[in-house]
């Protein structure tokens, strides 16, 4: 059934590039619901994570698991001097100039990644040797695997943190009124800085994720971050099912459509599904 | 009222008319002093750069909405006119003003639907489109010229006089930035302008006093829109080639960066971001390496330091200083 298995390996390859649409965009909602902005340093952040887990095994030598945790940590806490020393000296709440200022900052952190990793595209091996699984006629890479099981226990973290901890309660209660967060004592520079630090460790984690399966260039975040967000749009800008259910279905969507449409158009699909939605049903599938 | 009181009040109610009969002499005279191709091919771009960055400009500081896709519609203009000149034997002028009319329609296409939200879900859309855009650039080789451009578009002409070379090009190029520079300043004084900086004041306020915020909005994106093709298609019949690398999404943000450093909502800061930004390669040696350095520290310290953009800040600083000096001599 060659149909069958058609259907099946693109369906595999839509899951595997959702989940990371979901890991980049469930890091733009978290710091949509704690400062009301559209970040768009994330899309470095992906960048980042990968060049930073080129460097742990290349450079300094580490095995894979150690590797993959400081790439992540490495990447949260770059995104925590960002907010900390990028967008809270500017002191304004005026979100034109917040927004403006993460694409400022983004320009500079891509200028940093070329200058310290140079232009030249790099390859990343992948977490386990490459030995593809037979599964009906598809073929399945052990990579993908990984990406959808270390997306499952991303996720399963986020919501540990936000449903379990006190940091994560102060989190969902400035999200939900900042005003009344504010009056309770909430404080919010330490929330907007571990917000920070959330997207920059999902973004590093997809980064980390995907560059196996791509390449490795100073600006591979960019396409993977804008779709990021498409994703979130998608399932309904800052809520964290819609960004799950955005970026899968946006992932299916477009292997599907390279699969039997054109594969030239690939990554246009994205944003003509970006315009539609805005169109048809602006609050997203899951969105309030 | 004495007679130098008389003068003083006929400059104070005149001066952006003066100004701009300045700045009008000022580049009716430019070429006789600096007659230098490399130098008016410069200050040609600038003007070009100019006419889209005071579109822009209006968008952002008056309607306060972020516009991440400039540069696509800057290119629709340039390859709308090639394909149209070129393919299809349209004369350039009518062209032009065809192409204009359908970016309209897109900018609407795009506008109408992503306006509707409160929120910034336009910069995304945007940014997007343009992405769409230079895909297709890219990929639609036999109309387009793929990654390799677009050759052998006319220059424009009145007649049998040619706007071929640097220094009638000049006139031309500067002629339409100015025409859109008085457009601009007039629009901001009139009846639509003042509703449009009360919205960009406060939105609800501006609703309560009875301006069509979403209406508003849509207009002067569409506005702006038009102004950018139509640079876009003087470009493409300056140059006479174009590449989908003129018109990236980091065209976009450079286009951003000269309105921020200019001033949003300053109209005459457009003019100072496009010339800053269009030079800034010009000073430097290196720029290539430090390009997104340079690019990025200015957004970011300008935002940080003087969010009123770089000449209406400081000339801000200096008022406050002068008038503590004021202060300061009244007390003493």
């Amino acid at each position: 059934m060659p149909e069958l298995a058609d259907f099946l390996q693109y369906s595999f390859s839509g899951l595997t590039s959702g989940a990371i649409y979901a890991l980049i965009a469930l890091g733009f909602c978290v710091v949509n619901n704690t400062m009301g902005i559209v970040n768009f340093v994330q899309v470095d952040f992906v960048s980042l994570g990968g060049m930073l887990m080129f460097s742990a095994l290349f450079a300094l030598g580490l095995p894979m698991v150690p590797g993959v945790l400081l790439a992540v940590a490495g990447v949260a806490l770059v995104a925590m001097l960002v907010e900390r020393f990028g967008l809270r000296p500017a002191r304004s709440e005026n979100p034109l100039v917040l927004i403006f200022l993460t694409v400022g900052l983004s320009i500079i952190l891509r200028g940093l990644i070329k200058l310290v990793w140079g232009k030249n595209r790099m390859a990343l091996p992948p977490l386990t040797p490459d030995l593809p699984l037979e599964f009906f006629g598809a073929s399945l890479l052990p990579q993908a695997l990984w990406i959808l099981f270390l997306t499952l226990i991303a996720i399963v973290l986020l919501l540990w943190f936000f449903y379990r901890t006190p940091l994560g309660l102060s989190m969902r209660a400035v999200a939900s009124n900042s005003t009344a967060a504010a009056v309770v004592g909430i404080p919010a520079g330490r929330v907007r800085l571990t917000s920070y630090a959330i997207a920059g460790a999902l973004g590093g984690l997809a980064g980390v994720l995907v560059t196996p399966i791509t390449t490795l260039n100073y600006d591979v975040g960019v396409l993977l971050g804008l779709k990021g967000f498409a994703a979130a749009i998608l399932g309904g800008f800052g809520s964290f099912p819609g960004a799950i259910l955005g970026g899968v279905g946006l992932g299916l969507l477009e292997s599907l459509s390279a699969g039997y449409l054109s594969s030239a158009y690939k990554d246009v699909v994205a944003f003509v599904v970006l315009l539609l939605v805005l169109f048809v049903r602006p609050k997203g599938l899951l969105g309030k | 009222m004495t007679d130098r009181q008389k003068f003083l009040y006929f400059i104070a109610l005149h001066r952006t008319g003066l100004w701009v009969t300045a700045l009008s002499l000022l580049l009716l005279v430019f070429p006789l002093v600096e007659n230098n191709p490399y130098t008016l091919g410069l200050t040609n771009l600038i003007a070009i750069h100019a006419i889209v960055v005071l579109g822009l400009n209006l968008f952002i500081g008056y309607a306060g909405q972020i516009s991440l896709g400039h540069a696509a519609f800057f290119g629709l203009g340039a390859y709308g006119s090639a394909i149209a000149c070129v393919t299809f034997g349209l004369d350039s002028w009518l062209a032009m003003l065809l192409v204009a009319g359908l970016v309209a329609l897109v900018a609407l296409l795009v506008g109408i639907p992503a306006l509707r939200l409160t929120g910034h879900y336009l910069a995304m859309a945007t940014l997007g489109l343009n992405f769409v855009f230079h895909t297709i650039l890219l990929q639609w080789d036999q109309m387009t010229g793929g990654p390799s451009g677009f050759y052998g578009i006319p220059s424009l002409s009145l007649g049998s006089f040619a706007f071929d070379d640097e220094l009638r090009l000049h006139y031309l190029l500067w002629g339409l930035a100015l025409l859109s520079l008085l457009l601009c300043l007039n629009l901001v004084r009139s009846g639509v302008g003042r509703g449009l900086s009360a919205l960009a004041g406060d939105e609800i306020a501006a609703a309560a006093l009875g301006v069509d915020t979403r209406r508003a909005k849509v207009k002067v994106f569409v506005l702006s829109a038009v102004l950018a093709s139509v640079a876009g298609s003087l470009f493409a019949h300056t140059y006479g080639f174009i590449s989908p690398d003129s018109f990236g999404i980091f065209v976009s943000t450079d286009l951003v960066i000269m309105v921020v450093i200019g001033g949003m909502g300053s109209i005459w800061g457009s003019l100072f971001g496009a010339a800053l930004i269009t030079l800034l390669p010009e000073w430097m040696d290196l720029f290539e390496t430090y390009k997104d350095f340079v690019h990025g520290g200015i957004l970011v310290l300008v935002l940080m330091f003087l969010p009123q953009g770089l000449i209406t800040g400081l000339l801000d600083l200096l008022r406050v200083q002068l008038a503590r000096l004021r202060q300061k001599n009244v007390t003493a």
